[in-house]
C-alpha cells in the first residue's frame, strides 16, 4: 500500500456542499482518501505531514472546458498581441500596442534567425485594440522583404502576410476577386488574408501548415506548463483530427512520469460520416488512459459571430451583414446524436449564432425520443448568443452548457457596436440566466484564442467588463462562488467527470490548485489576480517556478 | 506552364444525388482521368466496382480516376491535386450539402494551376422547393442554385410531369441564367457536366444519350468578334447547355472559347486547332439558329499570304 500523505494548508476550498472548507487533505496513490482537520485525517493510521502548502489556498484543481492544444505550439512563434499574456516558461510579454511595437518586436525576433530564408511567423494580432488600423504588408516589409514573414491573428481567422510571403504563395498577382483578399490601390492584396481558403496556400510558407490545430510532442509538453501555471489539472483539446500519428504522440507525451495534466481530446466530427466518426470514437475510447481521456465528439454547427459567419435569428446582424454560414446540415447532426446517444459517446456542439443554438436544440429534441438517454449531458460550446427561451429548452432537453466568458472581456465592445447590437451584445454569454434556469454551467478562454486562466474566465463572468472598461450585462454576472463552480466542478459534469474531479472529496483524484490568494476573499473585482504557486495532479507536485 | 487543370463545381443540399451522378461520371469516364475531391468518403462514394485500390485518403479507381477527401482542408487538397501524377485531366469538386459553390470558386480562383469549368447544382425534383422552405436551410439552398451554371433536375421519375414542370418553372424563376437538365439517378450525358467531354467523339454514348439534348458542331469559315460571340453563345435566348471551341479573331489571333450556361471565357490557342465550335443544347430550341448567328457574326477570311 503506497504511503499517505496529508497536506497542511491556510485553507482547502473543497467545492463539495457538505464540506465546504478544510484545513487538512489526505492523499494516499494519487487519490484523495480523506478531507477535514488533521485529528479526523489521523484516524487513517501513519502518515506523513507535508507542510508545504501551509500558507497556501487549495482549490480543487481548475478544469478548462473548451480549448486547444494548439496553444503550446503557438508560443514559438512571435506574441504580438495587444494584452500582456505569460508563455509557457513564465516570462510575460507586454502586449504590443502599435504596428511600430509589432514592427519593433518583430525586428528583434528577426535578427535571431540565422537561415536568411527562414520564415519569421508571429500570433495572437488584433487590430481592433488598436483602433482597428490594419496591418499592411508594406508594414511588415520594414522588417524584412526578402524573408517570409505572416502574423496570425487571435481569432485564428486572419493571416497578415509581408510581400515575400504573398509571392511565395502566388497571390502577388493583380485581377483577384476573392472577399477574403483585400486590394490595395495598387491592385494588388494588402497583405490581410480572411478565411482559411485564403490563409492557406500562403500560410504554409510562414510557418503556420495545414495541420497546425494539432499540436506536436513539444507543443503539447508547453501546454502543460501553462496548465500548471494556470492552476489547471484538466483540460480539452475540444477540435482535434485524432488522425493516427497524433493519437500515439498524445498517448505517449501525456504518459510521461512528469506530464502535470490530463487531456480530453475531443474528435472533430468534420470530414467523415456520422457513422465513421461514432466508430472511431468507440475505438479511441477503449485506448483513453487516465491522463488522456479519448472518447468525445465535437461537431460544429456555424462560424463565429465577429467573423459574421455565425447563424443568427431575426433581426440578423446589426451592421446588416448577410447571415453566417452552416458547417454541418441538421441532417447530420440529427444523425450523429442517434449513433453517439446509442453508444453512449458524448457530444460537445459549437454554436455561436442563436439560430444555430436552435437548430441544435431542434435536432437533439427528436433523437432523444429515438434513443432516451436520461444522462447525456451533450453540451453547447460557446452558445454566445442564447436567449433565456433557449435555456429553458436546454433544461428541459437535459443539455450542458460552457459559454465563454472571456469572449465578452475581448470582444464584447465590438459586438456592442458593430456585430448584434446592444441588446444582444448585452445577454451573450448569460451564465446568469443559465444558471437560473437549471442549465448545469461551464465557462471558457477557447486558448490560443483568449489566454489559458480560468481565474480571468471566473473574473470575466463575475464583472462582465469589457476591454474599454464598460460593465455590459449588469444582470447576468454571477456571484464568485458560483463562477469558482463553473471552473471547478461545473466543467468537470460537463465532461461526465465530476465523479472524480472537480472538488476536493474522498475517493476523488488528488488534483488540486495551489494558490497564494483566497480568491474567495480577494473580492470579485480582483479574481483575476490571484495567484497561482502550481498544481498538484494525480498527487504530483509541480511547482510553476520549477518548470 | 501547362494549361490549366479544369475544375466543375457539384454542389445541392444532402440528398439531391451528387454522389450518384459522379459514380455515373466515373462509370463513364471513356478514357478521361477524372479526379474527384469529395467532402468525406461516406458509406459507399465511389460504386465498389470502381474501386482498384483505396488507402485513407485516396481510392484509385478504374480508368486511371482517383478520388480523395477533404475533409475540412479543400485548399490544400487543392494544392495536392495540382501536383498529382499522373495529372488528371479533369476535377471534380463535390462540395459539401451545405456549401456555399461561389465560395469554392473563390477559392479555386487564388490557386495556379486550376480554371473553373463550372458550378453544376443538382436538385432533387420531388424536395428541392421544400428545402428551399427549410426553417433552417432556406437561404443555402437559395444561394446554391443563384451560384448555378447548370442546373441537373434529379430524380425526375419520383415526380408526375405537372409538378416536374412546375419545379422546372420555379427553378428557372429563382435562377433565370441557369441551364436546367433533367435527370434520375444522376445519369446525365457527361458533356452536360465536363467541358472535357465536349468535342471529344460525339460524347453522346448510348447508355446516356437524353431525348432532349442535341449535340451540334459549328462550322466556322473566317474570323469573329469573339467576345462578341461567346456572348451570344451564352444567352440564354439561344438554348446552349455549353460550347467549346477555337475561332480566329478579327486580328486573326486563333482563340477558345468555353460556354458554360451563361458563363463563358475566351483564352489564346494554339494556331494548330481548327476553327469549329461543339455546341450542346435543348433539342427543338434555338440550335439550328445558331448557325445563322454565327454566319451572321463571321467576316470573310482575308486571304492567307
Amino acid at each position: 500500500m503506497s504511503e499517505t500523505i496529508i497536506y497542511s494548508a491556510q485553507k482547502i476550498i473543497t467545492m463539495n456542499p457538505s464540506r465546504p472548507n478544510a484545513t487538512h487533505v489526505a492523499v494516499q496513490g494519487g487519490r484523495i482518501l480523506a478531507v477535514g482537520d488533521l485529528t479526523e485525517l489521523e484516524t487513517w493510521g501513519p502518515y506523513r505531514l507535508d507542510e508545504s502548502f501551509a500558507d497556501k489556498i487549495l482549490m480543487p484543481g481548475l478544469v478548462e472546458g473548451h480549448a486547444h492544444t494548439m496553444e503550446g505550439t503557438l508560443w514559438r512563434n512571435v506574441y504580438c498581441g495587444f494584452f500582456d499574456r505569460a508563455d509557457p516558461d513564465g516570462k510575460t510579454w507586454d502586449g504590443v500596442k502599435t504596428i511600430q511595437a509589432i514592427q519593433d518586436r518583430l525586428i528583434e525576433a528577426e535578427a535571431k534567425l540565422t537561415d536568411p530564408d527562414a520564415p519569421l511567423s508571429g500570433w495572437s494580432l488584433d487590430p481592433i485594440y488598436m483602433d482597428n488600423k490594419r496591418v499592411t504588408r508594406a508594414d511588415l516589409d520594414k522588417v524584412s522583404s526578402t524573408r517570409p514573414i505572416g502574423i496570425l491573428h487571435a481569432s485564428g481567422h486572419i493571416l497578415n502576410v509581408n510581400t515575400k510571403a504573398l509571392e511565395l504563395g502566388g497571390l502577388l498577382k493583380p485581377g483577384i476577386n476573392h472577399e477574403g483578399i483585400p486590394l490595395g490601390t495598387d491592385g494588388l492584396p494588402t497583405g490581410e488574408l480572411f478565411g482559411p481558403d485564403t490563409m492557406t496556400p500562403v500560410g504554409v510558407h510562414v510557418g503556420f501548415n495545414r495541420s497546425m490545430t494539432d499540436s506536436d510532442e513539444q507543443g503539447l509538453r508547453d501546454f502543460a506548463k501553462l496548465c500548471v501555471r494556470t492552476g489547471v489539472t484538466t483540460i480539452t483539446d475540444l477540435a482535434a483530427r485524432l488522425e493516427p500519428d497524433g493519437v500515439e504522440s498524445m498517448l505517449k507525451v501525456t504518459n510521461e512520469e512528469t506530464y502535470p495534466a490530463r487531456v480530453v481530446p475531443l474528435q472533430i466530427f468534420m470530414g467523415a460520416t456520422a457513422k465513421e466518426t461514432v466508430d472511431k470514437v468507440i475505438g479511441l475510447k477503449a485506448r483513453a488512459t487516465d491522463r488522456l481521456r479519448l472518447g468525445r465528439i465535437k461537431a460544429v454547427a456555424d462560424g463565429s459571430i465577429q467573423g459574421f459567419s455565425a447563424r443568427v435569428r431575426w433581426p440578423g446582424y446589426h451592421n446588416g451583414a448577410p447571415n453566417g454560414l452552416w458547417y454541418t446540415a441538421p441532417e447530420q447532426l440529427a444523425e450523429l446524436y442517434r449513433l453517439a446517444l446509442a453508444a453512449d459517446v458524448q457530444v460537445h456542439t459549437h454554436t455561436n449564432g442563436d439560430e444555430a443554438t436552435e437548430m441544435v436544440l431542434d435536432t437533439l429534441g427528436p433523437a432523444l425520443k429515438d434513443v432516451p438517454s436520461p444522462d447525456h449531458r451533450f453540451t453547447l460550446q460557446h452558445c454566445q448568443l442564447a436567449d433565456a427561451a433557449q435555456f429553458r429548452r436546454m433544461d428541459k432537453l437535459g443539455m450542458c452548457v460552457n459559454l465563454f466568458a472571456n469572449h465578452h472581456f475581448y470582444w464584447g465592445d465590438e459586438h456592442y457596436r458593430l456585430t448584434v447590437g446592444p441588446e444582444r451584445a448585452t445577454r451573450m454569454n448569460a451564465c446568469r440566466t443559465a444558471l437560473d434556469t437549471g442549465v448545469p454551467l461551464a465557462i471558457h478562454s477557447d486558448a490560443p484564442v483568449t489566454p489559458l486562466g480560468p481565474l480571468f474566465t471566473a473574473w470575466s463572468a463575475v464583472n462582465r467588463l469589457t476591454a474599454s472598461g464598460r460593465t455590459q450585462g449588469e444582470h447576468e454576472k454571477i456571484e464568485v462562488s458560483e463562477a469558482l463552480r463553473a471552473i471547478t466542478i461545473g466543467a468537470a459534469y460537463t465532461l461526465h467527470m465530476d465523479d472524480e474531479i472537480g472538488s476536493i472529496e474522498v475517493g476523488k483524484k488528488a488534483d488540486f490548485a495551489v494558490l497564494e490568494d483566497d480568491p474567495t476573499e480577494i473580492g470579485g473585482a480582483n479574481l483575476k489576480d490571484v495567484r497561482v504557486w502550481g498544481t498538484v495532479q494525480g498527487g504530483r507536485i509541480f511547482a510553476a517556478a520549477d518548470l | 506552364m501547362s494549361t490549366p487543370i479544369p475544375v466543375t463545381v457539384i454542389g445541392g443540399y444532402l440528398g439531391s444525388g451528387k454522389t450518384t451522378m459522379v459514380n455515373h461520371l466515373l462509370r463513364n469516364a471513356n478514357g478521361l482521368r477524372l479526379a474527384v475531391l469529395v467532402n468525406e468518403f461516406g458509406e459507399l462514394p465511389i460504386d465498389e466496382g470502381l474501386i482498384e485500390a483505396q488507402d485513407d485518403d485516396i481510392i484509385s479507381i478504374a480508368g486511371g480516376c482517383v478520388c480523395c477527401s477533404f475533409g475540412s482542408d479543400l485548399t490544400g487538397a487543392l494544392m495536392d491535386m495540382a501536383v498529382l501524377h499522373p495529372r488528371p485531366d479533369h476535377l471534380l469538386i463535390e462540395s459539401s450539402g451545405v456549401a456555399i459553390p461561389s465560395a469554392i470558386v473563390g477559392s479555386l480562383s487564388l490557386l495556379d494551376g486550376f480554371r473553373t469549368d463550372g458550378i453544376v447544382i443538382l436538385a432533387d425534383a420531388e424536395t428541392i422547393q421544400a428545402s428551399a422552405n427549410h426553417k433552417y436551410m432556406s437561404d443555402t439552398v437559395l444561394r446554391q442554385i443563384a451560384d448555378a451554371n447548370i442546373v441537373v433536375l434529379n430524380k425526375t421519375d419520383l415526380v408526375n410531369e405537372e409538378r416536374l414542370g412546375a419545379t422546372f418553372e420555379w427553378l428557372a424563376n429563382q435562377n433565370p441564367d441557369v441551364r436546367i437538365v433533367k435527370a434520375y439517378y444522376g445519369k446525365v450525358m457527361p458533356d452536360v457536366v465536363l467541358d472535357s467531354f465536349l468535342g471529344k467523339a460525339s460524347g453522346v454514348g448510348p447508355s446516356h444519350h437524353t431525348a432532349d439534348i442535341d449535340v451540334m458542331t459549328l462550322d466556322i469559315e473566317g474570323r469573329v468578334d469573339v467576345e462578341n460571340l461567346a456572348r451570344a453563345l451564352a444567352d440564354s435566348e439561344n438554348g446552349l447547355i455549353r460550347a467549346k471551341g477555337f475561332v480566329t479573331s478579327l486580328c486573326g489571333q486563333k482563340m477558345l472559347i468555353q460556354v458554360v450556361g451563361s458563363r463563358w471565357e475566351t483564352s489564346n490557342a494554339s494556331d494548330s486547332m481548327k476553327d469549329g465550335i461543339v455546341c450542346l443544347g435543348f433539342k427543338g430550341e434555338v440550335l439550328q439558329g445558331l448557325k445563322m448567328l454565327v454566319n451572321s457574326m463571321t467576316v470573310e477570311t482575308v486571304p492567307q499570304g
